[in-house]
C-alpha cells in the first residue's frame, strides 16, 4: 500500500531552484535512500516532506491526505525526522530526551504510558544502559541512538533520516543502520534516508533514488541505480561495481571530467 | 527481541524496573529541591523580618505575620475603601506596623523579584538556546535605565509625578523587546538573530543613557547610578500589587510553554518535526519573559546575576527539564535575592547596601566554586 506520495515537488531557495519535479512513491515497510552529491536536494527533500520547508509546486501525500492540510502536531504523530545537525543540546537525560518524543502525545503532564514507551523503545535500542546520563556525555554514535529513539518515541508511520551515520565509526555505523532496518521491518514504519555512503545504501535499502541538481535522475533497486554510468555522470568519478551476495558494492577509482549538470 | 528467551525477558523486564525507579528517584529530587527551595525563602523571610532597628524575634515576627492574615481579610471592605496603608496604620500595634507596613513590603518584593527574574532567565536561556542568556541578554535593561534616566535627568517622561521613572523604565523595557519582535518577525526568530539584535540595542540605549549622564547634573546623575544598582528599598504594597499581578499572569503561561521549550533544546529542525511552532514558542516566551522582567526591574532597577545564576545552579542539581527547571529555578532565586537583601542589610549597618551589588558579589565566587567542582559539562 503507498504510504507516502510525493509529487511533482519543486522548491526554490530565493529563486534559486533547489527540488524540481521530484516524485517519489513510498509504501509501508520499505527503506527507500536517497542518494547524490551534495548539494543534490537531499536535506531538502526530507524537510519538505515533515513540512518545515514547504514547496511551491506539488504536493505530498501521506495516506492520501494532503500534509498542507494537517496541523503540525497531526503531521508530527505520523512523521520522524532526524535531522543530520546536531546542534549543541540542553543539559538533559537520555530518558528526557527520548520523552521529548512523546511530545505529539502530549499536553502537559506526561502519564505512566509514556514512560513505558519511553523504556520500551530504550530497551529496543540498547541504550537504556544510559538511560539518566546526560546526552552530553555520550559518544557520536550513543547520541544518535538516542535521537532515533526520540523520533521513535513519537510512534511516527514515516521516519526521515538524513545521514544517520556520518561521522559515526563503522561499528556505529552497522548498528544504527541495523536498527533502523529492524524498525521498517518489525514496526512496518517507512523509511527515507539521505546518505551518502553508497555501501551502506546497497546493503540496506529495498530501493533507491539517486538525485543530481534536485532531479531525480535514476530510482529502483540497488542494482540497477549504482551502476559504474550513474555513477559517472552524477559524481564524476569512475568507480569499480562489484556484487556482493546480490547486492552491488561500489569502489570509487578516481574523479573523471566534470559530473552532469542537469539544467532545467 | 521479541524472540528472546524468558530468562533475557525477565532480566530485560528487571532492567527497565530499575530505570524506572531512577527515573522516578530523579523526579523525587527535583521535587525535594523545590519544596526545599520554598522552606529556604520562608526562613530567610524570617530572619529578614527581625533586622532593623526596632528588634522584634522571629518567633514574634512569624506570629505577626500569621495573625495579621485573617485580620486583613476580616477588615477587607476597610482596606477596599481606605487603602491598606490606612488599613494597618489603624488597627495595628507598632511592632505589627513595622512587620506589615516597612519590613514584609521589602521582604515580598525580593521574593517577587527573585522568583521573575530567575524565570524570565530560564525562559530566555531556553529561548535563545544559550547559557549566556539571562533576563538583560536582549538589551531589555539598557532600555530600562535609559527610560529611569530620562525622567531623572530630563524629567521627561509618559507620565508626570511619583510614577514618572517607573512607567518611563518599564515602557522602555517593553519598547525594546518589541523592537526584537519586529526583527525577529522580519527576519525569522532565529537565537542569533535575537542576540545579535539585542546586543545592538543594548549599545544604542547605554550610548544614550551616556549622554544624558555626560550632560547631566550630578545629583542626578548620581540618582541614575543608584537607580542602576538595583534595590528594593524602594517597596511599597500598591507597587507590590502591581508587580504580582505582572507575574501572576505570565509565569503561568510561560510553565504552559515548558515542553515547546524542552523540545527547543533539541534543535529547531527537531522541535519542528515534533509538531512544536517553534518560532511562536520562541517569540511568545521572549515577549513573556521582558513583560516579567520589564515588570520587576521598573520597581527595582536593575538588578544583575539572579538571572543568569539561579538558573545554571538548579539546572546542575535538578538537571535541565523545564517542567522542573522553571519553578525550581525561581523559587530558588528567590531564596538567593532575598539573602542577598539580608546581606545588604547588615554587613555594613546601619548603612543598606543596594541588593545588586551583593547578588553579583556572593553570587560570582558560588559561582565559580560551582564550575570548577563541576566535572561533567551539564550544559
Amino acid at each position: 500500500m503507498v504510504k507516502l506520495k510525493v509529487k511533482d515537488v519543486e522548491f526554490s531557495y530565493a529563486s534559486v531552484p533547489i527540488l524540481k519535479n521530484v516524485c517519489i512513491e513510498l509504501a509501508e515497510s520499505e527503506m527507500l535512500s536517497v542518494v547524490g552529491p551534495n548539494g543534490a536536494g537531499k536535506s531538502t527533500l526530507l524537510r519538505c516532506i515533515d513540512r518545515i520547508l514547504s514547496p511551491q509546486k506539488g504536493c505530498i501525500l501521506l495516506d492520501e491526505r494532503d500534509i498542507k492540510k494537517m496541523s503540525r502536531m497531526e503531521l508530527a504523530k505520523k512523521v520522524g525526522y532526524i535531522p543530520q545537525s546536531t546542534t549543541s543540546i540542553f543539559s538533559a537525560t537520555v530518558f528526557d530526551v527520548v520523552l521529548i518524543g512523546r511530545r505529539p502525545h502530549i499536553s502537559w503532564r506526561s502519564s505512566e504510558e509514556d514512560t513505558e514507551k519511553v523504556l520500551e523503545i530504550l530497551q529496543m535500542l540498547n541504550i537504556e544502559e544510559f538511560a539518566m546520563r546526560d546526552i552530553n556525555e555520550l559518544s557520536g554514535g550513543q547520541q544518535q541512538k538516542v535521537f532515533i529513539a526520540c523520533a521513535l518515541s513519537q510512534e511516527p508511520d514515516v521516519l526521515l533520516l538524513d545521514e544517520p551515520t556520518s561521522n559515526l565509526d563503522i561499528r556505529h555505523q552497522l548498528e544504527v543502520m541495523d536498527i533502523i532496518k529492524n524498525i521498517v521491518i518489525e514496526k512496518g514504519i517507512a523509511a527515507i534516508m539521505a546518505i551518502h555512503d553508497l555501501n551502506l545504501a546497497a546493503r540496506y535499502a529495498d530501493r533507491i533514488i539517486m538525485m543530481n541538481s534536485g532531479k531525480i535522475f535514476a530510482a529502483g533497486n540497488p542494482a540497477s541505480v549504482l551502476t559504474p554510468e550513474n555513477i559517472r555522470h552524477v559524481y564524476g568519478v569512475e568507480s569499480e561495481v562489484m556484487d556482493k551476495r546480490g547486492r552491488p558494492h561500489i569502489v570509487p577509482i578516481r574523479p573523471v571530467g566534470k559530473p552532469l549538470k542537469l539544467t532545467v | 527481541m521479541k524472540m528472546a528467551s524468558s530468562a533475557e525477558t525477565k532480566t530485560g523486564m528487571e532492567k527497565r524496573a530499575e530505570i524506572k525507579a531512577r527515573y522516578k528517584k530523579f523526579i523525587g529530587r527535583k521535587i525535594i529541591f523545590i519544596l526545599s527551595s520554598l522552606v529556604l525563602i520562608f526562613i530567610i523571610a524570617g530572619v529578614a523580618a527581625t533586622l532593623g532597628s526596632f528588634p522584634i524575634s522571629v518567633i514574634a515576627v512569624y506570629s505577626i505575620i500569621w495573625h495579621g492574615i485573617p485580620e486583613i481579610f476580616h477588615n477587607a471592605g476597610f482596606i477596599m475603601s481606605h487603602g491598606f496603608k490606612e488599613f494597618y496604620q489603624t488597627y495595628f500595634t507598632t511592632e505589627e506596623i513595622i512587620i506589615w507596613g516597612l519590613r514584609l513590603p521589602r521582604i515580598i518584593m525580593g521574593i517577587l523579584a527573585g522568583i521573575g527574574l530567575a524565570i524570565a532567565g530560564t525562559t530566555m536561556q531556553g529561548v535563545v538556546r544559550n547559557p549566556l542568556a539571562s533576563p538583560y541578554t536582549l538589551g531589555i535593561a539598557s532600555a530600562a535605565s535609559f527610560g529611569a534616566t530620562l525622567a531623572i535627568i530630563l524629567g521627561a517622561g509618559f507620565v508626570t509625578g511619583k510614577y514618572i521613572i517607573i512607567v518611563n523604565a518599564f515602557v522602555f523595557a517593553l519598547l525594546s523587546s518589541f523592537i526584537i519582535y519586529g526583527l525577529s518577525r522580519y527576519k525569522s526568530a532565529t537565537p542569533e538573530t535575537m542576540i545579535l539584535a539585542g546586543i545592538a540595542l543594548m549599545y544604542l540605549f547605554s550610548a544614550m543613557t551616556g549622554i544624558l549622564q555626560y550632560f547631566g547634573e550630578a545629583e542626578a546623575v548620581k540618582e541614575v547610578v543608584f537607580w542602576m544598582f538595583g534595590s528594593l528599598g524602594r517597596a511599597s504594597w500598591d507597587k507590590l500589587s502591581l508587580m504580582s499581578v505582572i507575574i501572576a499572569f505570565c509565569i503561568p503561561l510561560i510553565m504552559l510553554k515548558s515542553w515547546d521549550l524542552n523540545a527547543l533544546g533539541v534543535g529547531d529542525e527537531r522541535a519542528k518535526s515534533l509538531g512544536v511552532n517553534v518560532e511562536q514558542t520562541r517569540i511568545v516566551c521572549f515577549v513573556l519573559a521582558s513583560l516579567v522582567t520589564a515588570g520587576i526591574i521598573c520597581f527595582t532597577g536593575t538588578i544583575g546575576f539572579i538571572g543568569l545564576v539561579s538558573p545554571h545552579m538548579c539546572r546542575m542539581v535538578i538537571g535541565g527539564d523545564n517542567r522542573y527547571l522553571i519553578p525550581a529555578s525561581g523559587l530558588f532565586g528567590a531564596a538567593l535575592l532575598l539573602g542577598a537583601d539580608t546581606i545588604a542589610r547588615t554587613i555594613v549597618a546601619p548603612v543598606i547596601l543596594p541588593v545588586g551589588l551583593i547578588t553579583s558579589f556572593m553570587g560570582v565566587p558560588l559561582f565559580l566554586y560551582l564550575i570548577m567542582r563541576k566535572r561533567k559539562e551539564y550544559w
